[in-house]
């Protein structure tokens, strides 16, 4: 977290007094610092800042792509009431929490793991880590494709070693159960995610310094105190960081599930809150409907967010 | 020297995580590349070989056959794919770096009022998902004809890679030391000049790592991609790949090759520019 903006003090000193300032003639410094400004405003205003507001609009009215004659009335509330009461909402939702809760922990745990490792001092430790970008770097989409090959139940090569290890007797059919299309839809996501996690805790434990380790072994402490007692309290800050990252990114998964599945299936047991949304909006066309879903989405990621940067600023900056 | 006994793990716990570790990471993709030299009669072997049986280079170059993999007036859509998939990624990229770096510079070295919150405001607008603002974004460029469209994916792509050029480029300008450009002015040289002249090549390293960071997260993208393209006119890789494997009979050999092959570059790429790759993630740059 280095190069975060937020670790440095705003504005070194006051232009007037060091070089920088503004001469006859010239732009006055807040002139040209709008107009510098000005391009990335305009473009973030109209596909960002206008969307926002329009879907907003929209959430508040019925409309139905499909039956176009009914127009698009104004009806208050009543999509965010009418999705309250839908089960299926309140499945995706489930759904959502199940997949991203289960996810960011194995992330943590195995990413925490993997970090502690490549935090060693051996031979081939470079080459160690540039492993970890093969998953990191795959495509999100070959990953599906991967992943759906791996788990073919014919050909796939899961069950082949399952079953060569015996854990299995006949192949299983992992993309058709409604317990383990989401599980293995988590392992094959994790698989890919777990760098992202591993290189940023990583990057925590670096600056740790290596006296306190001795200093804790001439005093006797084993492994296990080491970590829990000097590398898990100075890690805090980045875990907490790391940890609302992801979780903002599991919250939206999407992409995985769609390779997957095609359908958040089966039964919608895959069929998470942004496959809800996708569904209702652009296969039913309820253009106002899916626009209250995406604000309900929306604000929760707003909070999601507003706590990753309140982590990032009070935690990290320190 | 405490690292000689491993800082938090004996040399023989390492050497069984590593052992984990690897073979976590690198199995799959090592199953991979296998299942892209074999045909496909020794990929459909029953029981699974572990080892390919009948190895061939064929699809790499069968995927570029229109028949192979999805033909399109008489192209192969592999190939139209990777076609769009690059020219969207470059033009994205432009035009992310230069709104960005400009806006980045701004807030880095001139006072702008609320600046903190401003920047913060854009951080948090690239963590936004797609949906929150896809159905507005879908009825604007139906509006403006442009869906099926390059143009709309690139427009659609600057709402998460605009704001993390400005997030990583305000931070790379302020880690720079302000001395050369006070010695410009003295120089001479106008507050407009000293931006291009001397902080932008004082930047270049991070201009770089920004520009591949935002080049890999456009290569990845498929939320938007599905919904505004229909055509090969626009579609990119990511669609191409989730529409083959949609099909009723998969020819899993051409499938496995071309994500295989639409992977290389951010493959290649993040192993080059391995060191950059930490500070982008921090700012949440990969889109999950």
């Amino acid at each position: 977290m280095a190069q975060s903006p937020l670790t440095l003090k705003p504005s070194p000193s006051p232009p007037r007094e060091r070089g920088l300032g503004g001469r006859k003639g010239e732009l006055s410094e807040r002139a040209l610092g709008l107009f510098m400004l000005a391009p990335m405003a305009i473009v973030l205003l109209l596909v960002i800042a206008y969307p926002l507001a329009d879907s907003f609009w929209l959430s508040l009215h019925r409309m139905n792509l499909t039956r176009p004659e009914q127009g698009t009335p104004f009806i208050g509330l009543e999509n965010y009431l009418f999705a309250f009461r839908q089960p299926a909402f309140w499945y995706s939702i489930e759904r959502t929490l199940y997949f991203t809760l289960v996810s960011v922990a194995l992330e943590l745990a195995l990413g925490l793991l993997f970090a502690v490792l490549l935090n060693e001092m051996f031979r081939g430790n470079l080459l160690a880590r540039l492993a970890m970008i093969f998953p990191w770097a795959l495509l999100t989409v070959a990953n599906g494709v991967l992943w759906a090959w791996i788990l073919n139940p014919s050909y796939g090569v899961l069950n082949a070693l399952l079953m060569w290890i015996g854990v299995l007797q006949e192949p299983k059919q992992w993309l058709s159960d409604t317990f383990w299309t989401m599980n293995v839809i988590i392992l094959a996501d994790a698989w890919k995610t777990v760098p992202n996690m591993t290189l940023l805790l990583l990057a925590g434990m670096q600056p740790i310094s290596h006296d306190l380790f001795e200093a804790a072994e001439v005093d006797g402490a084993s492994h296990w105190q080491k970590f829990t007692r000097i590398t898990l309290p100075l890690l805090r800050p980045v875990i907490l960081v790391s940890v609302a990252l992801r979780t903002i990114g599991a919250f939206r998964v999407f992409d995985i599930i769609y390779v997957l599945t095609g359908n958040g299936g089966p039964a919608d047991s895959t069929k998470v809150i942004s496959f809800y949304n996708y569904d209702q909006a652009f296969r039913f066309l309820y253009f106002g409907y899916g626009a209250a879903i995406s604000w309900l989405i929306t604000a929760f990621m707003l909070i999601l967010i507003v706590i990753y940067v309140r982590l990032l600023r009070t935690e990290v900056v320190q | 020297m405490a690292t000689r006994r491993g800082l938090l793990l004996s040399p023989r716990a390492r050497n069984v995580l590593l052992g984990v570790y690897l073979l976590f990471t690198l199995l799959p993709i090592v199953w991979l590349f296998l299942s892209t030299i074999q045909t496909q009669a020794s990929l459909l072997t029953m029981p699974v070989q572990f080892v390919p049986r009948e190895v061939t280079l064929s699809n790499y170059t069968d995927i570029f056959k229109p028949a192979a993999f999805g033909e399109n007036s008489g192209q192969s859509t592999f190939l139209l794919s990777l076609r769009n998939s690059l020219i969207v990624t470059i033009s994205t990229t432009l035009i992310a770096m230069f709104l960005g770096t400009l806006a980045a510079y701004a807030f880095a070295r001139f006072n702008i009022p609320q600046k903190r919150t401003l920047l913060l405001i854009v951080l948090g607008s690239q963590l936004l998902p797609a949906v929150s603002i896809i159905i507005p974004l879908f009825r604007m460029f139906k509006s403006a004809s442009l869906l099926d469209t390059l143009a709309s994916l690139a427009l659609a792509y600057t709402t998460f890679s605009v704001p993390f050029v400005v997030w990583i480029m305000a931070g790379y300008f302020q880690s720079i030391p302000i001395e050369l450009e006070e010695a410009a002015r003295i120089d001479g040289a106008s507050r407009f000049q000293t931006f291009v002249r001397v902080a932008l090549p004082l930047a270049a390293p991070g201009l770089g790592a920004t520009a591949i960071f935002t080049m890999l997260n456009v290569w990845d993208e498929f939320f938007f991609a599905l919904i505004f393209t229909s055509t090969y006119v626009s579609k990119t890789v990511p669609i191409a790949l989730a529409e083959f494997i949609g099909r009723h009979s998969v020819n899993w050999g051409m499938l496995v090759t071309g994500g295989f092959i639409a992977s290389l570059p951010p493959i290649l790429l993040s192993l080059v520019f391995y060191r950059y790759i930490v500070s982008g993630l921090a700012a949440g740059g990969v889109k999950g």
